[in-house]
Formats: structure tokens, sequence, C-alpha cells
């Protein structure tokens, strides 16, 4: 016998013992990052930057891959002890020494993750972690000149390229609306010390917003150097026409953080992307019966949201509660009672 | 249905009152689900485990009796607080809320012989949503037993005391039975529909595995305690399923407790709903841990009136049930663990005979004696 059928024999064996529970909900017990586990990670600090922004120290599972400076995470946080998953771009290098990785967190008006984050999180609490990802990186090839232009939380990618590889001309163009509110301020000014970086600081409260037209007064040979972009939407797409209005489009990379624009409206278009049905319902009928009506294979049960027997996952859009009023939006592993929600506005089903 | 209708005092207007108070109430709790109620169902799930690992544990010595009996109660205890306020409360959708697809209707299997998705159809769908109603509900005597003078009497019935007490002690394998709806698919036809053997297969899978764990494996890792582990498994499960047994009597079949024709929850509002449910169940009084062990369902009015509520929130939402009846003078069937089983029984016991034939002499009757 091979060592490999040994120990799938072995594991077979701890499912015996442990059914109907698996051996990994015993073993999370004592050792939740253990390789194996699903991913996860457990914060060990949380460190104020700004007034409404932190970064959060994250020793992650055993099975992290690692990651390309540059890129997100997503994390699932239970607020409320309900489990929302956010995407957070990693601020940390990539070759941190004592394997933790962080991200920087602003408090959002209204954000229920980013203000328990940034407000609330405490040292030891576990997070879900799915691996990094994301495509807004810095090439294999060393560039001569770099740019990088952002806003706000849109320097949080960037300083993760920052912190990872020393370019030799950088210029970095940052808005924020007043200087106390510039996440990193101080290590990018000993960046700027040690004459590593240019940076320009636009503080949006009194210089007005960044005309981008005008960004040639700022740093006159832009068109030159390879661009990392990352803020608002409305910065992003003004430099993306800029740019390519200049004949220098493929020199811009844009990072969006995905805007939760899910506007609740009453009934919408209702989608059963496993079927590939398509029905307008409104905003009172129930979707279990816009699905049925549709020819969708539905499970159903007491029809009365007591038994549980329709949920469903809900992959995009918002749903109403028709008792209660409460608007479900989509997000990865949310499931809705099809009984008793109705559209809320366009949203697609799994069925 | 029983001969005076303890509702009739009520008018619609004042049933439907009933039920907007009573929405109000599972509204305020929905609203106020949190981090504590989280904390809550981690806290019970963590210490179930480490109760099932230390009494297996314990149970490896069990050729050493104070080692058997500290196993035995152990594990025993691990069972019925898997079943119960666990397995019984997740698979209710009262944990779906965190999201936490561990701890989730559609995921969680619990230590019982009757596969989750099977029960979830038979428990949350048939059960709860025809609470006591003749014919539809199969928890009424669970079609081996009637509970209710309007139940039609067979001789069949007359070995009923018997047939519950080894339904107790097997109850799991009942429940697995009675999911499977047994007595009625084991007819020739039936028992060659693709659906019910699918449903049987994994009803047998499930039963291969948690025989095996218990009676098998267990019992070999015990080595030298290899009897004696397996005695402490069997004698855990038959004290598990005796203890369910007994809380889920409680909860309809104690005297006091209505049932329903059919006919009458045709077109049936929200507030006549809630209102069945009410006169339908039962409740057990007692001590904190009482209501722990019986996962809360000595809450049962409660739990049918919100059985996607968090049984946690049972206790405190009680109290304001108990209000609604006293004000709308409902009775609330409650009391001790002992005397509400002792009622239970009683009537298994008493509708086992036909009914009596009323004491009201007809003239008809008066002739014969006379003739006579």
């Amino acid at each position: 016998m091979t060592s490999a059928t040994l120990r799938s024999g072995a594991w077979k064996l701890l499912e015996m013992i442990t059914t109907p529970l698996l051996p990994s909900d015993y073993l999370d017990l004592v050792s939740p990052l253990r390789a194996g586990a699903d991913l996860r990670g457990r914060i060990e600090a949380v460190h104020p930057e700004t007034a409404d922004a932190a970064t959060i120290v994250i020793r992650p599972g055993r099975g992290w891959r690692g990651h390309t400076a540059g890129q997100y995470v997503r994390i699932g946080v239970d607020v409320d002890g309900r489990r929302l998953w956010r995407a957070y771009s990693i601020t940390s290098p990539t070759n941190r020494q004592d394997g933790r990785v962080t991200i920087t967190v602003k408090a959002i008006p209204d954000g229920k993750v980013s203000n328990h984050l940034v407000r609330r999180a405490k040292p030891g609490t576990l997070v879900q972690l799915d691996q990094p990802t994301g495509d807004f990186v810095l090439p294999q090839a060393k560039p001569a000149k770099v740019l990088y232009l952002t806003a706000g939380s849109g320097i949080t990618p960037v300083m993760g390229m920052l912190r990872d590889i020393d370019f030799d001309d950088v210029v970095m163009v940052h808005c924020a609306p007043q200087p106390q509110d510039v996440i990193f301020r101080n290590e990018l000014h000993d960046l700027v010390t040690a004459k590593k970086l240019r940076l320009t600081e636009v503080h949006t409260d009194t210089d007005g917003m960044l005309d981008i037209a005008r960004l040639g007064e700022l740093v006159p040979d832009w068109a030159e150097r390879e661009t990392w972009a990352c803020g608002p939407a409305g910065l992003l797409d003004a430099a993306e026409e800029f740019w390519s209005g200049h004949g220098v489009g493929e020199r811009l990379h844009t990072e969006r953080f995905r805007p939760g624009i899910v506007v609740a409206g009453d009934g919408g278009e209702v989608t059963f992307s496993a079927t590939g049905k398509t029905v307008d319902a409104d905003g009172a009928t129930p979707l279990l019966d816009a699905g049925e009506e549709a020819g969708v294979l539905m499970p159903s049960g007491c029809r009365m949201g007591i038994c549980f027997g329709c949920v469903t996952p809900l992959k995009a859009g918002a749903v109403r509660d028709l008792r209660t009023g409460e608007i479900t939006e989509a997000e990865p592993g949310v499931l809705i009672q099809t009984c008793v929600s109705a559209a809320a506005g366009p949203c697609d089903i799994e069925r | 249905m029983t001969a005076i209708d303890p509702t009739a005092h009520l008018t619609a207007e004042q049933i439907e009152e009933l039920g907007r108070e009573l929405d109000a109430i599972r509204d305020e709790v929905i609203a106020g689900r949190g981090e504590k109620d989280a904390a809550y169902i981690r806290k019970v799930i963590s210490a179930q485990r480490t109760l099932e690992l230390v009494s297996r544990g314990v149970l490896l010595f069990s050729f050493f009796p104070p080692a058997w009996l500290i196993g035995t109660a152990g594990l025993s205890v691990a069972k019925i607080m898997d079943n119960m306020e666990i397995g019984h409360n997740i698979l209710h959708g009262q944990w779906d809320w965190m999201r936490d697809p561990k701890i989730h209707s559609t995921t969680w299997e619990w230590d019982h012989v009757s596969p989750a998705d099977q029960w979830k159809h038979s428990h949350n769908e048939l059960h709860h949503t025809y609470t006591n109603v003749i014919g539809k509900d199969n928890d009424l005597g669970y079609g081996i037993m009637r509970v209710d003078e309007d139940q039609k009497w067979h001789p069949f019935h007359l070995g009923q005391p018997l047939w519950n007490f080894i339904n107790a002690c097997f109850f799991e394998y009942g429940i697995a039975a009675y999911d499977l709806e047994l007595g009625k698919n084991l007819h020739k036809r039936r028992r060659k529909n693709p659906e019910f053997r699918a449903r049987a297969k994994a009803v047998g899978r499930k039963i291969r595995k948690q025989v095996l764990k218990d009676y098998v494996i267990h019992p070999l890792l015990s080595g030298p305690s290899f009897l004696t582990t397996l005695a402490a498994t069997f004698t855990a499960n038959l004290v598990r399923n005796i203890w369910s047994h007994s809380v889920i009597m409680c909860g309809h079949f104690p005297e006091g407790v209505q049932v329903f024709e059919r006919r009458s929850i045709k077109g049936e509002t929200r507030g006549q709903w809630y209102l069945r449910q009410m006169m339908g169940s039962a409740n057990i009084s007692g001590s904190r841990a009482m209501h722990f062990m019986t996962g809360n369902l000595s809450h049962q009015i409660e739990h049918h009136l919100f059985p996607d509520l968090p049984s946690n929130r049972y206790a405190e939402v009680a109290v304001k049930v108990r209000a609604l009846f006293e004000k709308y003078e409902l009775e609330y069937v409650t009391g001790p663990l002992p005397k509400q089983v002792f009622s239970a029984w009683h009537k298994v016991f008493r509708l086992s005979l036909p009914n009596k034939k009323p004491k009201v002499k007809t003239p008809d009757r008066e002739q014969e004696l006379v003739a006579a």
C-alpha cells in the first residue's frame, strides 16, 4: 500500500468515528488555522491610520497561498452575528517575515463591515478568508517610470505595491479631503525624505477636485509612465478617457472597488439562471410562485415561511421579505426563502 | 374539535388582532437577533462536541465501572444536546440568518438515523404546517396510535401502550420509519416507486453509518472495553430516545390540547393559523436546565407559533405569549414534566379502548331497558 492510500484509509476511518460530523468539525475546536482547514485568519492587531481608517493585521491559516502586490482578498466577518463578505486590498508586502498580512479599511458611512472592522474588531477574532485575487498587479519586467494615481482608500492596493518593490522613478498623485485624511501619510513622507518617491497631495477640500486634464502640470511626463490608478469611479472614468484620448491607454491600469449599488425597488425582472428563464415579477408575488409559473422546478414546502424547504441561493439583485419588508441583497452564500420573498428590483435566483 | 370549542368566545376580528400581536412579538425578536445569539449557539455546539469527545474518551476505560457511568452519562447528554437544542433547531432554520454555512439548515446533519432532509420534510413541513389536523398531521399518534376521541378506533389500538413503549425505546428508528411513511409505502406497488427507494436507501446508509460508529468502531477502539463500550453506547441511545420521546409526547398529547378537522383549516387566515398552533400545543414548566435539555421544546407553544426564532429566545417570548393567552381567555396548557408525561401516557391508555358511550340515556335505550 502506498502512503497515499494509507492516508485516505485512515481518513475514512476517522470519518466513520466522527459521523455524522466530520473530523474537521472537531479539529476546528482546537486548531482552526491548521493546514487543510477551511481558509480562515485570526485578527492579531488593529492599528488606527486616520480618524476613519485602520489597518487590520491578520494571521492567515496554513492554507494561505500568498498574494501578489496590488491584489485583494475577500474576507468574511461576523457582524452582529451575521456573516458578511467584503473585498479589501492587501496592504502588506509579499515578503513579510512574520507571515501576517494586513488590509487597510476605511469606514464608509453606513458600511456595516467597514465600521465594524475599523471601530469594533478585536484581536483574537477569527475571520473567513478567500485566496487573494485580482489582476491590478505589477508586471514581471520593471517599468522605468511609474505613476500611481490614487484617491481616498484607493491608495490601499498601491501601498501594497509601494511596500513591495522599489522602482527607480516613482511619482504619486494622491487625493484626499484634508491632510489628516491621507492614509499612510507618515510612511509616504518618509519615502519622500528617502528620495524613493515623489508625492503630490491634492487636498480636495481646499484645492478642489483633481482635474485630470491638468495632470500634465503636476506630472509633465505622465504619458511616458506606466500608471496604476485606483479611486472613485469618476476619477477612473476621467483617467481612462484622458489616457486613451492621448493614445496611451495601454499604459493605464485601473482598479475599481465594486460599488454597492443595488437599488431596491418594487418587483423586477427575475432570472432563474440555472434554467435560463426570465420573468417579470411584481413586488407582491413570491419568487416561488413566479418560478413555478415560468415552469422552473422550484423546491417548495409549507409556502408560508416556516419549513425552510425552499431556500435557494440569491445570486444577484435584491429581494424583499413579504412578512417583514426586510431587504436582502445578493452576496456569495446568501440563501433566501423563495416562498416569502418577492423581487425588489432585478434579481437572479439560482434555479 | 372537542365538544366545547375553547375559542368560541373570540370574534373573527379578535383572532386577526391576536395574529397581529403575535407578528409584533416575532418582528421584535427578529430585529434584535445578533452577536449574543450567535455566540450562544456556537458555545452550545462546541460544548456538545467537547462533551462527546471527552465521554467517548472516558469510555475507552469503561471496563472500570465508574468510567462506564461517567462516560455513559456524558454521552447520553451529548446525544440529547445534539438532537434537541442543536439539531432540531438548526434544521428549523433558526440559525440560518447567521449565514454561517456550517450552522445552516441546508448543511446540518445530526446524530440520528433519520437523514436531516427527510426529517425536515415530515417535521417542518407536514407537522408544523398542519399541526394537529386529523388526517394531515401524522405526528398525531405517528400513525400507530390514537390520541384523540375523534380518531377512529380500531382493534389494533388495544396494543398501543405497548407500541408506544417500543417506539420510545427505539424512537430514532421510529422517526426514520415515520419520515419514510413506511406504513403507507410498504404496499407492493409503492415499494417499487423509485423516489421511495432512493429515500429508503438514504435511510439505510445513515443507519449503517450510525450503527457502525456506535456499535462497532468505538467499541473496537476501546479494545478490552469492547463490551462495556458497546453497552454504554446502547444505553446512551436508549436514554436519548426515551428522553426525546417523552419531551415530544408532552408537546401535543397532554389533556387539554385540541385537535382539528381537515375542513376547519380551509381558507385559514394567519390569525386562525396562529390560534390553531396555540390550542394544539402544550408546554413543560421547569428550570433553565430543563428547558435546555428539551431543546427548548418545553416552550412548544412558542416554538409552534414561531418555529424559526432562535431557541434561546423562547423563554422571553413565552412571557409575552402567555399574557396574550390570558388577554384572550385561552387555556395555556403547561405543567411539570412528570405531570405532562403522565397525562400523555394516560391518554394513550385511555384511547386504546373505544370511546365510552355517552352517559345520557336516549329514549330508545330507556325503552330497551324497560323491555328487558
